[in-house]
């Protein structure tokens, strides 16, 4: 078996042990990487030299003993969107085309820390903005299953290069779903944590108040790991939680007997494709089988909101938040222009794609004098009831199960003609984010075309560790599916 | 002009906050320094830069509002005001709009006409902006990071003025208090104070306010009161004619003494004001309230009043020694190690004035020791150096700082105190000036002083002038 087949964690003990070294490991992703691009094109960047100049260092420190962590010369892709000194940090966008951070995002510090080797940045939706990775600046990213369909979205690239095997893990960033849904149309694993969990410092908004990083791998346990790894109290980032413990991996354990788990009923009502809904549903069959209580439960309020909500407060902070790139200071400026006004206007036009304009137009008009009231500060009140409503139903269950995605990756092309249909395939992500809530998506099954599907788990705040158990409990039941590229495959 | 009108004035002043590093990242505020080396990624609004309060601002705005007696909102919150303008790296000001930090205060101020409450509608915190560099060479513009992020507070007044007098006071009260803080240096002239007046006009016993105009780049008292002038006939000259006044922001140009309307309210912008995501809610703590009540300074007002109790001070003196309290710290410290509180206030008032004026010095600018002042009085009183000598030494302190003692040993300006050496050389001028005697005895009482001064010059300035006249009297007497 290739090095990239292995878990993050499974390659990591061979490193450790001297079996295999960073530098190998780096070379074989990196070989990979260059030989399914073509197909894939999961990297907006490779980083090819600086990987394995840093794969020697690190090589170095695992062998003097001073790095013995388990994710130590383990490489690894990170989303476009978390800046990185001195590499180039394009959030897939044509404004941000040549721009070269001054300092390294804190999560992506940590695993530099921590001694994982990133290889590349990782193509995603402009701005996160999109859950198809196609409002890329830079091109789409393929779905390593079938090709001709999409990995999802925002964190496509992210997703698909740990599908395609050509990392052994990354980062992505989830803000209404931009790591859970793609990890369900990739067939992999993905946490978004509690928010506050992991620094958002070096990570380039798209809605504050609900960007969090994850980590996006083979199986629970890596991604356990690395959110151990990726964790921590960051006083550069105000929203940054000092939790009282970050040992994810503890909760790496396959026993539910007791664990209650709640099924929203709205969440499997029309809309909902069929397959995905038998797969969800015998995640049940098989927690249950294991011990677990589940329970079916109303979530009207929830499924009615939360995509109007979502929208309105993400739209408004994108849309100041955005409003830096003008060509003053960093980023792609206008070739020819008048004055100051035509150089913003002109910048801005050419440097945004459709997808973020439509957001920076309905962020800026919701905020509005004579509007704010009626949506922004609306949303809002919805935002704190969708929380009302989950602090409801964690009063009785531990886990709340659900799809991460009413359909299995659709073909390219499909989505970006209708935004409308495109936003409420949302629906069952975004509200985790409205109330900052822990999720995790796991893989659990197949449609009839041979395309993944996951499970999305969801936990209370701060308990990251439930949802972490519960998948786990159900990942052991099954085996890891390799995608083999589907068909006929590289490897 | 038949009609009888009121000037109705409301102040917003700004005020830089004297904290070492800016409001939401750890660079120097430093003034001065290269272009942009006083930077980091979040004040020059980095992509995935993030703001984090610096605490120092919080609790000077706190200190402000408790000093002019406002409310402090326990749960206050940071707004965005976006716009868009070079100079803001993010294109929008970390502001607060709907839950400042303090609220519904007053300062009480004094004028001719008595004493007067000014209402504080709010004081808010936000970040500076950056500054503009236009180059003609290149006919470009530059942009100099190294203010953005300065903490400043906004203090709004309600609408209570009605005159320059007023407003001066107002800004003289506030100036005061801030000052006695520490808040800020609150200087005018050099923008770490700023006040934008809003007026309007209306006839006396009207109860609807006119409608008002905003008059910025005041940069003196005196721009203020020329502008606050210029504004009323304006608007006064508008009414009489039956034109009606715009709502707009003005510039005042001081040296033309007239304003040009910079943007109505037409243009006004939206700002798309809401609470800044990156900023939790501040939650003051009824510990940290208490800390900072705790940590207020005795005001100019306590001052005052004790300093004429306990030192017996008259109000004139405890009224300008109290002015700064930096003048009110050196009175105290000298009177302390001295026990000579009307002397120390006397040469505070004369002579320490004098020279700041002299040498344009503000005086906050006063940097010698109170150990030093003090040893100079005692000199002085103990009729160790005349008082032509002490004039010259506390000059020499004002400037370097030096100790008296040494600095009149080593330079020889102790009074010559030798009665018998002072007679001796009494008794040759008086002899060599015959007509100045005549003079004395025909009843010239004017000529003892030129044997004064030729006595003095005689000593090289150094003798004890009462042991001058007291000798020469005699002298004189026998003759």
């Amino acid at each position: 078996m290739s090095l990239m087949g292995l878990t993050a964690v499974q390659l990591g003990q061979k490193i450790q042990s001297g079996e295999v070294s960073a530098v190998e490991a780096v070379k074989e992703s990196l070989e990979r990487t260059k030989a399914l691009e073509g197909k894939i094109h999961a990297f907006v960047n490779l980083d090819e030299e600086n990987a394995l100049k840093k794969a020697e260092l690190i090589q170095k420190d695992i062998q003097s003993g001073k790095l013995t962590g388990p994710l130590a010369g383990v490489p690894m892709a990170i989303k476009d969107n978390m800046c990185t000194k001195g590499v180039l940090t394009t959030c897939s966008s044509r404004i941000l085309g040549n721009f070269r951070p001054t300092y390294t995002a804190e999560a992506v510090l940590n695993l530099e820390k921590a001694g994982a080797i990133m290889t590349g940045k990782a193509n995603m939706d402009e701005f996160a903005m999109g859950s198809t990775t196609e409002t890329s600046a830079f091109g789409v990213t393929a779905n390593p299953w079938n090709t001709e369909h999409v990995p999802g979205g925002s964190s496509g690239g992210s997703c698909a290069a740990v599908a395609a095997e050509e990392v052994s893990f990354a980062l992505g960033s989830d803000t209404g779903g931009s790591i859970r849904q793609p990890s369900s149309f990739c067939g992999v694993t993905g946490i978004k944590p509690t928010y506050g969990t992991v620094s958002r410092y070096g990570l380039i908004a798209y809605g504050s108040s609900l960007d969090q990083i994850g980590p996006v791998a083979k199986d629970v346990t890596d991604c356990a790991v690395i959110l151990d790894s990726i964790s921590s109290h960051d006083p550069k980032d105000s929203t940054s939680v000092r939790r009282e413990s970050y040992d994810f991996a503890s909760a790496l354990v396959d026993d539910v007997k007791g664990l209650k788990i709640g099924i929203p009923s709205d969440f499997f009502g029309t809309g909902l494709n069929e397959d995905v809904k038998n797969a969800v549903l015998h995640v049940a069959d098989v927690l249950k089988s294991k011990g677990a209580e589940v329970e079916l439960f109303d979530f009207k309020l929830v499924t009615d909101y939360a995509i109007p909500a979502y929208y309105v407060i993400a739209c408004a902070e994108a849309s100041s938040t955005l409003s830096r790139f003008d060509g003053i200071t960093y980023g792609y400026r206008t070739e020819d222009f008048t004055d100051l006004h035509n150089m913003y206007k002109k910048t801005r036009s050419e440097g945004f794609g459709p997808e973020v304009k439509r957001r920076i137009m309905l962020g800026s008009f919701v905020l509005s004098s004579g509007y704010y009231d009626a949506y922004y500060l609306k949303a809002l009140r919805t935002k704190a009831m969708i929380k009302q409503e989950y602090d409801k139903a964690f009063a009785k269950y531990d886990v709340i199960l659900a799809p991460a995605a009413p359909t299995t990756a659709p073909k390219m092309g499909e989505s970006l003609s209708d935004p409308i249909q495109m936003y409420l395939s949302d629906i069952y992500t975004i509200s985790v984010n409205l109330a900052g809530l822990p999720g995790i998506t796991v893989p659990c099954g197949m449609d009839r075309n041979g395309l993944p599907i996951g499970a999305q788990l969801i936990g209370d705040c701060f308990r990251e560790k439930t949802i972490i158990r519960a998948a786990f409990a159900f990942e052991q039941s099954g085996e890891y599916l390799h995608c083999d590229l589907a068909k006929g495959g590289i490897r | 002009m038949s009609k009888q009108y009121e000037t109705v004035i409301g102040l917003e002043v700004h005020v830089e906050l004297a904290t070492k590093t800016k409001i939401f990242c750890g660079c120097s505020t430093e003034f001065g320094g290269e272009p942009n080396t006083h930077t980091c990624p979040v004040c020059t609004g980095m992509p995935g830069s993030l703001p984090v309060l610096n605490k120092k601002v919080l609790e000077h705005a706190i200190a402000v509002g408790l000093a002019t007696n406002c409310q402090i909102n326990r749960y206050s919150k940071f707004d965005r005001k976006n716009y868009f303008y070079p100079d803001n790296p993010q294109n929008y000001q970390i502001s607060q709009l709907y839950l400042p930090i303090c609220h519904d205060g007053f300062v009480e101020i004094e004028t001719a006409n008595g004493k007067k409450k000014i209402g504080i509608h709010e004081i808010h915190m936000e970040e500076d902006a950056g500054k503009l560099i236009h180059d003609e060479w290149t006919d470009s513009t530059l942009v100099d990071f190294n203010r953005s992020g300065v903490p400043l507070i906004e203090i709004v007044s309600e609408p209570d003025m009605r005159s320059a007098e007023e407003v001066i006071a107002y800004l003289d009260k506030l100036k005061t208090t801030i000052q006695y803080l520490g808040a800020s240096d609150c200087k005018l002239q050099e923008g770490s104070m700023r006040a934008d007046v809003n007026l309007s006009v209306r006839e006396v016993g009207a109860e609807k306010f006119g409608t008002r105009t905003e008059m910025k780049n005041l940069n003196s008292f005196k721009a203020i009161a020329r502008a606050i002038e210029g504004e009323k006939d304006r608007q006064i000259s508008l009414i009489e004619a039956g034109k009606q006044v715009v709502q707009e922001t003005r510039r005042w140009d001081d040296t033309k003494e007239s304003s040009y309307a910079m943007r109505s309210k037409e243009d006004a912008q939206d700002y798309r004001y809401f609470p800044d995501p990156d900023l939790v809610p501040i939650v003051v703590s009824e510990e940290l309230l208490e800390t900072i009540r705790q940590r207020q300074p005795e005001f100019r007002e306590e001052k005052m009043v004790r300093y004429m109790d306990q030192f017996e001070l008259p109000e004139y003196d405890a009224e300008i020694i109290t002015s700064t309290r930096k003048l009110a710290d050196i009175f105290e410290k000298t009177a302390e190690i001295c026990g000579k509180p009307k002397k120390v206030s006397n040469w505070l008032m004369v002579e320490t004035m004098r020279l700041l004026k002299e040498k344009g010095m503000e005086p906050e600018q006063i940097h010698f020791s109170p150990e030093h002042f003090a040893k100079l009085i005692e000199l002085a009183d103990a009729g160790t150096i005349n008082s032509t000598v002490a004039r010259e030494v506390f000059e020499k302190i004002f400037d370097d700082d030096i100790d008296p003692d040494v600095y009149v040993e080593e330079h020889g300006l102790k009074s010559v105190n030798d009665e018998g050496a002072l007679r001796a050389e009494i008794e040759k001028i008086v002899d060599a000036n015959p007509k100045s005697v005549e003079d004395f005895k025909a009843g010239k009482k004017k000529a003892i002083g030129f044997l004064v001064g030729q006595t003095m010059k005689a000593m090289k300035g150094k003798a004890n002038p009462q042991m001058v006249n007291q000798i020469l009297n005699e002298v004189l007497s026998t003759k």
